[in-house]
């Protein structure tokens, strides 16, 4: 499904990034980190009323000729982005929500991990695995 | 299509009102005003989350022609609801011109298929009034719901007096905008979903032949939705059946077509609030032509080639020729590509035109990272232009956008691109600096490190025939310092001494890189009256490793605050330097200088002229290190020279030109160099030295920077009474000035009378000669004045300067020892204090007439002795008088802190003297040891016994009421005292007492009858003054009443016997006023002028307390207590049996 996926710290640094490896690395975090500006305007178009209301997703960042880039901040402003495939017509908004709630709940498990440090890179195999197997489903 | 929502608040539905246009006017103001007011939930369709919303309107005046056509797809233009405004509240009007109006509206919105409409009645008051034939209000509204509102009666709404001010109007008015706001929003919503449903229709056509894309886009950007993901998608469909170049051409045009028809629609501000939507096809049109470019060779120095050149002819032969429409303006999409094609320069004003005003407008509205990408493709255009000038500006803006936040991998690209720039430019000292921050990217291919090291090194290998010019490169990225270590650990060294620094270093290269120098810059700093650097901090403080560590970088996460370190807290006790007891207690942060330090501004990321290079005079140095990947140890050597404190600064790795410099060590790193002077110090082994025997004394030697030659001694001047015992085999042991045990000598005493001479044994210096010698204080010789005490109540005597301290605390005693050593003309004296184990205390016992002398020995000390041959004598003995002891033969065990007692009975047979002094003498040894090398002088204590004769026996007796057989509690009882003179008249009764009468002498003498425990009242006097003839068996008796106060066996009370002397002076001891009223029958002494010698009146241990004022000047007679040894009471600790009174109800038993 997912070709790249990426958690982005609150200062905008990454703490976790993965790619499909058989594309180039680099592309993707060029397109993440490129995201970021989407992502940031979106939060601060949301406004301090809407914070309280639940939607964390914030739907469709931009689109590239090949690739859909998703974003989804949590409440302590840890972002997720996520790129798929745009020729993967199956994977409408619905989908893309729910593999950003599954995203989130594991995310969940690192920071409630008492050895894991706010802030250092996610090196969780349960993540690794979890993000892995949102990656094979596109085969 | 989240678009039209999001703009709800700003742009305004349209609604359309028709019927009584002035009464609409009279209500727009606050129509317009109230409906915006409160929000409306939005539910949408396709489960998008419902949203808040509030909503607008546009209010216009019904015509016909503003109903929409078929086929219009404008959204903002629909008009989304009809509002049909009436006041009527006649009938006949009613039936004569409203019906008519109200129905042809219908049919019209009928006709038009308009389903959302609403008719409004407003209700005057006012009006009512003036018509007198008016029907009921509800009426109207009942015949208009009648007639047009077909079963939906809420169609028609009623609006009580709009213009008043009334709660029954703010009713009104809340009832009508809530209905008006619900059926505007569900009208749009409804028009909304049928203008998703046309567009979607029309997408899944897009791929019929004929399908304009520019309706599509008409329809799209009217509805204002974005259009890339459209294009995006229509150019991945196409993608498979053009040629190369064809679809980028088709998306380069269709981005500037869209651009240019909402350019065409829109005015500035629209355009410029509606940027966010826009940028993405300036973007991706520059993208397309960017990848045009490169296509077609146009992104070469040398221009294009033939087959880049049949490539273009092709392209612009695929364009067709321009649509009409556009064929005559002079700019035009179509225009602008062919034009871009056509030439190497054209292509290159075109891109840069984009580009810039892609990057342009990502910047305008704050989207930097996406502005850094155009620019870095910019830069890459630049590159291929030759011309690294340019396209640096912009790979070094976004390396530091990168390097803020912290992006390992653009990072890491970016610097590669940079490299080239640079090496392009010149840049040498840049280029090697990314070079070598490259050559330690783990990012990089191992090929590729080795490369970059490869640049460096060929650079200073390259260099090295012109001296002088230095390239300096901060260091992390070269190696990281890891830790450091000091040999000695504590970093402290003597002048002279060896210091060597150990440093981890971990090289970042990937191959193994050959450093010509090492060197650590110092600075030096002579800090006078520094505790650290004195012998006594060099022994007290060792670090546990002696390792420090240093931080490693963090460099890919500046952000984070991970950088900051782990608080280091520790707990601290402060203890009074007295007595040891807790004065303060608490945590400490040891680290605060580096949690509050001031955070790096980002700017230093990647400075490399910030690196200066430190000129010292003290510099450690490491000559030829091969630095290989990973970690190193190098070790620097140095010997201390001058005292003070050297800080360690720079690090600074030398390669060819090339220097790697660590501007600052942190933490910071110091060693101490100091110097010593030479010293003695003795000092007793235990915590005090005892007197009398051998005891173990320290001497400590610190050479300091004197070094002790063969033959140097110490000459000690010899103590009177202390002794230094010289044993056959001596030894010194010699420590270095880190404790560490150097050798082990055997040392030479030699003692003459005078001398005690040491032999030190030869040591270096910086070193300690510790040695351990028995010296021996000889107890204090016996005392040879004839000075008396008083009264046999003596205090022990001692020679020197003694102090007895009060309590358990022993005696001691200074003995001053004056000692010369090699290194100075002057004498050291040192005192030693010597404690005497023992406390004697002796006393004097009766028996009538039997006379005892008990010495008690108290061993003080924390040893066990063992006593022998107790001794005592009288030196100025006669035969006369004799002692006789009552104690055990053999040797008796004193443990500590217990006591001894001596017991001999005094005998004699003539008149025995008025004192006598005594001798006491006892062996003493430790009990622990054996057999001691040398015999110890026995232990001493002189005192003298004085009026030990008794001269008075008293004698008391209670005797029960006559006829009883028991004292009963309560009763008169008889308490007869008897005292009888036991000898003739003795030297010591010759005092101003003493009267002579015809026949004999006699003395005044008085009692005093005292019961402390208060078992007994006395009734009557309780004291009286008697004269006692001095002759033997001479008895007085005293017959006294008094009545046991409890019941049970009772102590008789105290008898008290006191000589009475006549007044005399200001010496004497006052009666008080009670016994002196009470024995007002004593008449003045007759003796009042009579002068004595004072000595011989002292009175000590009178009962009385001394007075020096006399009361009315009267002379008074004096009270003296006679010595414990003339008087014996016979009947001390007697007991009397008392029996309870019958009658009492309370019984008090006492039992004594």
């Amino acid at each position: 499904m997912a070709v790249c996926v990426a958690v982005i710290a609150k200062e905008n640094y990454p703490l976790y990034i993965r790619s499909i490896p058989t594309e180039n690395e680099l592309k993707f975090h060029y397109m993440v980190h490129t995201s970021l500006d989407v992502v940031d305007e979106k939060i601060s178009a949301m406004g301090k009323a809407l914070v309280d209301q639940r939607e964390l997703y914030l739907g469709l960042l931009y689109p590239t000729e090949d690739y859909k880039v998703y974003g989804y901040v949590t409440n302590s402003k840890v972002k997720f982005v996520m790129v798929v495939d745009s020729s993967n017509t199956a994977l409408r908004d619905n989908e893309i929500r729910s593999m950003f709630r599954k995203l989130h709940n594991s995310y969940t498990d690192v920071m409630c991990n008492p050895f894991y440090n706010p802030g250092d890179h996610i090196q969780s195999r349960a993540f690794d695995s979890m993000v892995t197997s949102m990656m094979i489903q596109v085969c | 299509m989240t678009f039209v929502a999001v703009r709800m608040r700003q742009k305004k539905a349209m609604a359309v009102s028709a019927g009584d246009q002035n009464l609409f006017t009279s209500i727009y103001p606050t129509l317009s005003q109230q409906l915006p007011r409160e929000p409306m939930e939005w539910r949408r369709s396709y489960g998008r989350a419902p949203k808040m919303i509030h909503l607008e309107s546009n209010f216009v005046q019904f015509k016909e022609e503003l109903l929409p056509k078929e086929g219009n797809k404008a959204l903002l233009t629909f008009p989304f609801l009809h509002i049909y405004w009436t006041e009527c509240c006649d009938t006949e009007v009613y039936k004569a011109t409203v019906k008519d109006d109200l129905t042809k509206w219908q049919n019209v919105l009928k006709a038009h298929s308009s389903v959302d409409w609403l008719i409004v009645v407003v209700e005057n008051d006012a009006k009512k009034k003036n018509k007198t034939n008016i029907l009921p209000r509800t009426s109207i509204v009942d015949k208009i719901r009648n007639d047009f509102c077909n079963k939906q009666s809420d169609r028609c709404v009623v609006l009580s007096d709009p213009l008043k001010d009334s709660s029954r109007t703010q009713e009104s008015w809340n009832a009508f905008l809530t209905k008006l706001r619900t059926s505007l929003l569900m009208s749009f919503t409804k028009n909304l979903g049928k203008f998703e449903d046309d567009m979607r229709t029309l997408r899944e056509k897009r791929t019929e032949p004929g399908w304009s894309f520019c309706d599509y886009f008409m329809v799209q950007s009217a509805g204002r939705v974005p259009s890339l993901s459209w294009l995006h998608a229509r150019a991945g469909t196409l993608q498979v059946s053009v040629p190369p170049g064809a679809l980028d051409c088709w998306v380069f045009l269709s981005c500037l077509e869209v651009l240019q028809r909402i350019e065409g629609c829109c005015d500035r501000a629209q355009i410029d609030s509606n940027i966010a939507h826009t940028v993405g096809l300036w973007s991706y049109a520059t993208e397309k032509l960017k990848s045009l470019g490169y296509l077609c060779g146009l992104v070469s120095e040398k221009g294009p080639n033939s087959e880049d050149l049949n490539r273009i002819v092709d392209l612009l032969a695929g364009l067709g020729a321009e649509r009409p429409e556009t064929a005559n303006t002079a700019q035009s999409p179509y225009k602008k590509l062919k034009e871009a094609l056509s030439s190497v320069e054209a292509f290159e004003k075109h891109y840069l035109d984009l580009s810039h005003a892609a990057i342009e407008m990502h910047t305008s509205i704050g989207r930097t990272r996406s502005a850094r990408l155009v620019g870095k493709d910019l830069a890459e255009f630049y590159m291929r232009k030759k011309s690294p000038q340019k396209a640096e500006i912009y790979l070094q803006g976004a390396l530091k956008n990168y390097l803020a936040e912290g992006w390992a991998l653009p990072i890491t690209h970016t610097r590669k691109q940079l490299a080239e720039c640079q090496k392009h430019l010149g840049q040498t000292e840049n280029y090697l600096q990314t070079s070598s921050l490259l050559a330690s990217d783990h990012h990089v291919t191992e090929e590729e490190r080795k490369h970059f090291c490869q640049e460096i090194l060929s650079f200073a290998s390259r260099q090295t025939d012109s001296p002088g010019h230095k390239i300096i490169l901060p260091l992390h990225c070269f190696a990281q310092l890891r830790d450091l270590h000091f040999t000695p650990s504590n970093a402290v060294v003597h002048v002279g001494g060896v210091l060597s620094v150990d440093i981890t270093m971990c090289s970042q290269m990937p191959v193994p890189v050959h450093v010509e120098q090492i060197a650590i810059n110092v600075h030096f700093s002579i800090e006078k009256n520094n505790y650290r650097k004195t012998a006594e901090w060099l022994t007290k403080h060792k670090t546990s490793n002696g390792i420090i560590n240093f931080p490693t970088e963090t460099s890919p996460f500046p952000a984070s605050q991970n950088n900051l370190p782990a608080l280091e807290l520790y707990e601290m006790f402060e203890r009074s330097p007295s007595d040891n007891s807790l004065n303060t207690t608490g945590i400490i942060c040891k680290n605060v200088h580096m949690l509050l330090r001031r955070q790096e501004s980002s700017t230093s990321l990647e400075t490399s002229s910030g690196v200066a290079l430190e000129d010292g005079a003290h510099v450690l140095k490491c000559n030829d290190v091969t630095l290989e990947p990973g970690a190193n140890r190098i070790t620097f050597r140095t010997q201390a020279k001058e005292p003070g404190t050297y800080t360690l600064r720079q690090l600074c790795a030398s390669v060819g030109p090339v220097r790697f410099v660590l501007p600052h060590l942190y933490p910071p790193v110091q060693y101490d160099v100091y110097s010593q002077e030479p010293q003695l110090r003795v000092e007793p082994l235990a915590d005090s030295l005892l007197a009398g025997i051998p005891q173990k004394v320290k001497f400590t030697v610190t050479t300091g920077h004197y070094t002790v030659k063969n033959g140097d001694s110490l000459q000690l001047s010899n103590a009177e009474a202390m002794l230094i015992l010289c044993h056959a085999e001596n030894r010194a042991v010699i420590y270095s000035n880190t404790r560490e045990k150097a050798s082990d000598v055997s040392l030479r005493v030699q003692s003459s009378d005078k001398v005690t001479s040491i032999s030190l044994p030869a040591a270096p210096a910086y070193h300690m000669i510790e040695f351990e010698l028995e010296v021996l204080s000889l107890p204090s010789a016996p005392v040879t004045g004839g000075e008396s005490s008083m009264l046999g109540m003596t205090e022990p005597h001692r020679k020197h300067k003694d102090t007895q301290k009060a309590g358990h605390c022993m005696a001691t005693t200074d003995h001053k020892v004056s000692i010369d050593c090699p290194w100075s003309i002057y004498s050291t004296v040192i005192a030693l204090t010597f404690s005497v184990p023992f406390r004697t205390t002796h006393s004097l016992l009766s028996a009538g007439t039997r006379k005892y002398i008990q010495v008690c020995v108290q061993n003080l000390s924390e040893l066990d002795f063992q006593l022998s041959d107790g001794n005592l004598v009288d030196p100025g003995s006669s035969a006369d008088l004799q002692l006789v002891p009552l104690n055990a033969k053999s040797p008796q065990h004193i443990h500590s802190k217990q006591s001894v007692f001596f017991v001999w009975e005094l005998k004699w047979t003539r008149e025995p003297p008025p004192s006598l002094r005594c001798q006491f003498s006892v062996g003493f040894s430790p009990a622990s040891e054996g057999q001691l090398s040398i015999p110890l002088k026995p232990y001493t204590y002189e005192f003298q016994v004085e009026n030990f004769f008794t001269l008075y026996n008293v004698r008391a007796e209670i005797l029960p009421p006559s006829g009883a057989e028991h004292c009963r509690t309560g009763s008169l009882c008889s308490l007869e005292v008897s005292i009888t003179r036991l000898s003739g008249l003795l030297e010591v009764d010759k005092d101003e007492a003493l009267t002579e009468s015809d026949e004999y002498f006699s003395t005044k003498l008085m009692y005093e009858v005292v019961d402390n425990s208060s078992n007994w009242a006395v009734c009557g006097k309780s004291s009286g003054v008697i004269s006692m003839p001095v002759v033997a068996q001479a008895t007085h008796r005293v017959h006294m009443e008094v009545m046991p106060l409890f019941a049970g066996y009772l102590p008789l009370p105290d008898v008290r016997l006191f000589k009475y002397l006549p007044h005399h002076s200001a010496h004497s001891s006052q009666l008080d006023a009670d016994s002196w009223i009470e024995n007002d029958s004593l008449s003045v002494d007759k003796h009042v002028d009579e002068q004595l010698d004072s000595s011989s009146i002292k009175s000590r241990g009178s009962v009385h307390s001394a007075s020096s004022s006399e009361p009315k000047g009267l002379p008074m007679p004096r009270l003296q207590a006679l010595p414990p040894g003339q008087v014996f009471n016979s009947s001390t600790g007697m007991q009397v049996l008392v029996i309870p009174s019958k009658d009492d109800h309370v019984l008090e038993v006492s039992v004594t």
